[in-house]
């Protein structure tokens, strides 16, 4: 199932953000994709805050992983990095954990993800409004739906 | 009494002998950065492949050029985060060999500490004083009020100066790291563009550069598809002039909210000309210290100088039971 969505401001990421956050649960696994700069990080800000955890989530890029504590643990990963390599089994234990697996530039790794996953691309319109690409089959189908509504 | 600092948290294989907090006796670092260019930055697999093969090596040589046995080492010190998770166990657990094969007690170090403690060496400590941390994954202004007391005034809300560098020299064009290539173009360019100066005027001590990354990478976007010619010296100029800007500017805000005695620059945006410069020509008042090159980089002389200092005020805080983490709180130690 795949849906296509306007966010016209950070306001509209929030929001996207908080409904997803509502519907996480153990080994759940969102993929990222989109140009540098176009909200991939925000989104996952928003979706940390919703979940409930109290830290402040910045960038992972520099160590590829930053894991935070919550009632569910959210792994948040930037595998950009590994483009040319396409793997990197130090992160196996974090995707296939019993936490939120949130994974920037997830295609670059498809190969070690599971047919399985929610993923999200964002693309710029202007300065403020994105297009988001939501696409998820089986128990991610749900979460989508709720999103369209 | 004699400190072995051990650091591998990310791309730099490194172990040191120093002696009460200052007195460097060695300072090996074997760095990878030339296996990590092609990939456009640190890969963590590799980084702990290439830790295993240089550990041993690192750790003989630093205990030589030292001229000291193991015997003689009152205190292993090692860096246990935040890093990447494989490369810190690398280091974390050769530390633990020697330290459970001789009996010397191990403690584990924030990384952060000891890019502040870099200046230490050098300079001495005055407090209250003022660090501005600024690398490829961290950003944060530290107030210290004594010995090894940390206290988070502010930190990036996004990404870190040193990615932001990162990033914008890949649009360019410019390969990685970004920093240096930066900071050399800067020189030779114009300030045409006026780029934001994110959270310069804010009410606290946060930072945020993605806002900044994304308008200079929609200028080049925009630019590309008009056709204009994109000079990369007046891009690097107006870039590091608005980063610059707000590094300055907020440590300049907390100095004078804290009145304190000394700023220290650590991190290895430290090294940054443009920062360097800046910094000096607008806190006139106080002294600001920059450590020197083989110190703003990862290195286990100031791991073993900031183990030095933790050790005297919380004693023997670890066990073998030390572990890595990718993300670790400063001003808690855990």
């Amino acid at each position: 199932m795949k849906i296509d969505i306007r966010l016209n401001s950070e306001k509209d990421t929030e929001k996207l953000a908080n409904i997803i956050a509502n519907e996480v649960f153990p080994g759940m696994i969102i993929g990222l994709s989109g140009d540098l700069g176009s909200g991939k990080t925000t989104f996952t800000k928003y979706l940390a805050k919703s979940m409930g955890i109290k830290d402040n989530l910045n960038s992972p890029t520099f160590t590829i992983l930053k894991t935070y504590e919550g009632k569910l643990n959210l792994y948040h990963m930037d595998v950009y990095r590994l483009e040319d390599i396409g793997y990197d089994y130090e992160l196996d234990d974090f995707i296939y954990g019993e936490g939120v697996a949130v994974i920037e530039w997830y295609p670059y790794i498809k190969t070690m993800l599971p047919n399985q996953i929610l993923s999200l691309t964002f693309s710029f319109v202007d300065e403020f409004t994105r297009d988001v690409s939501i696409e998820g089959s089986d128990q991610y189908e749900e979460i989508i739906q709720k999103i369209s509504h | 009494m004699y400190v072995l600092g051990v650091e591998t948290s990310c791309d730099e294989t490194s172990v040191s002998v120093v002696k009460d907090g200052n007195i460097v006796l060695s300072n090996v670092v074997l760095s990878q950065i030339d296996i990590h260019k092609s990939y456009g930055g640190v890969v963590p697999e590799i980084a702990s492949r290439e830790h295993v093969k240089g550990i041993t090596y690192v750790f003989d040589q630093a205990l030589k050029k030292a001229n000291l046995d193991y015997q003689d080492i009152d205190l292993i010190a090692v860096t246990k985060g935040p890093g990447l998770i494989g490369s810190l166990l690398i280091g974390i657990n050769a530390a633990k060999v020697i330290s459970l094969n001789f009996h010397i007690p191990i403690i584990g170090v924030h990384h952060i500490s000891g890019h502040i403690y870099a200046n230490y060496i050098e300079q001495g400590m005055e407090f209250p004083l003022l660090a501005l941390v600024v690398s490829g994954g961290h950003t944060e202004l530290i107030l210290m009020k004594e010995h090894f007391s940390f206290e988070k005034l502010g930190e990036t809300q996004d990404d870190a100066v040193g990615e932001a560098y990162d990033k914008v020299a890949r649009v360019l064009g410019l390969g990685y790291p970004g920093g240096p290539v930066i900071d050399r173009l800067a020189k030779e360019g114009k300030e045409v563009f006026d780029f934001p100066r994110p959270m310069i005027n804010s009410n606290d001590f946060n930072f945020s550069f993605s806002g900044l990354k994304s308008h200079v990478i929609n200028k080049h976007h925009n630019m590309l598809q008009r056709k204009e010619t994109i000079d990369p010296k007046d891009f690097s100029t107006s870039f590091q002039e608005a980063v610059t800007d707000v590094l300055v500017q907020k440590t300049i805000k907390a100095k004078e909210y804290y009145d304190v005695k000394q700023i220290i620059v650590a991190g290895g945006v430290a090294a940054n000309s443009g920062l360097r410069k800046k910094m000096k020509e607008r806190i006139t008042d106080i002294p600001v210290y920059f450590p020197k090159m083989v110190y703003c980089t990862d290195n286990a002389a100031m791991i073993a100088a900031a183990g030095y200092f933790q050790y005297k005020k919380y004693g023997k805080s670890d066990d073998l039971y030390i572990n890595g983490h990718s993300r670790l709180d400063l001003e808690r130690r855990m």
